[in-house]
């Protein structure tokens, strides 16, 4: 199985994945981190993959999407961005309206 | 070898000649950046897609020479 099918095949079969650096209980990167705590703000059940476990998937993953830096978020499949765009979602509560719009409950901040 | 705000800006503008664009240097170490940039060719774009015409007005130094470029972006007011 080639790097991009296994990264395809993750993004498919789980809600939400989260390709980062480092593990969610122990980021190691500060915008990985970033990401790392929106999602656990929002309770939103997600999977971490570490990308500097494999420097396959750490470039893969960067053709996979056209996007050129580690994190990465996937809802459903779909690409949403990185930790810029997260954080602006999040502030702007776009990131809340998109979780529950596929599907998947959120605490709504305040 | 980092980058300087000068060559970020001249590489966008480069794509994108109608932008207003602001960088502020994040750490001083010549790899951690924040750009402002606003332009009319950003209208109708997702924000992903926005930042793709950032990535690839750059030329491949996004995440390799430049290891953080955090980017606001959107079509004027």
């Amino acid at each position: 199985m080639s790097i991009q099918d296994w990264i395809k095949n993750e993004v498919e079969t789980n809600d939400v994945v989260l390709f980062m650096k480092g593990t969610p209980n122990f980021p190691q990167c500060g915008f990985s981190g970033q990401v790392v705590q929106i999602l656990d703000y929002l309770g939103a059940p997600y999977k971490g993959i570490n990308v500097l476990e494999d420097d396959e998937l750490r470039t893969g993953i960067k053709e996979f999407t056209n996007w050129p830096t580690i994190p990465q978020l996937y809802i459903k499949g779909e690409f949403v961005g990185g930790c810029d765009i997260i954080r602006e979602m999040f502030q702007n509560q776009e990131l809340q309206t998109a979780f529950s719009k596929k599907g998947i409950e959120v605490k709504q901040s305040a | 070898m980092p980058m300087n705000a000068n060559e970020i800006e001249t590489l966008i503008r480069e794509a994108l000649p109608d932008a207003q664009i602001e960088i502020r240097d994040l750490a001083g170490d010549g790899d951690h950046y924040a750009a402002n940039v606003v332009s009319e060719s950003f209208r109708g774009k997702s924000r992903v897609q926005q930042h793709q015409m950032i990535y690839d007005a750059l030329k491949g130094n996004m995440g390799g020479t430049l290891h953080a470029l955090a980017l606001q972006t959107k079509a004027p007011d």
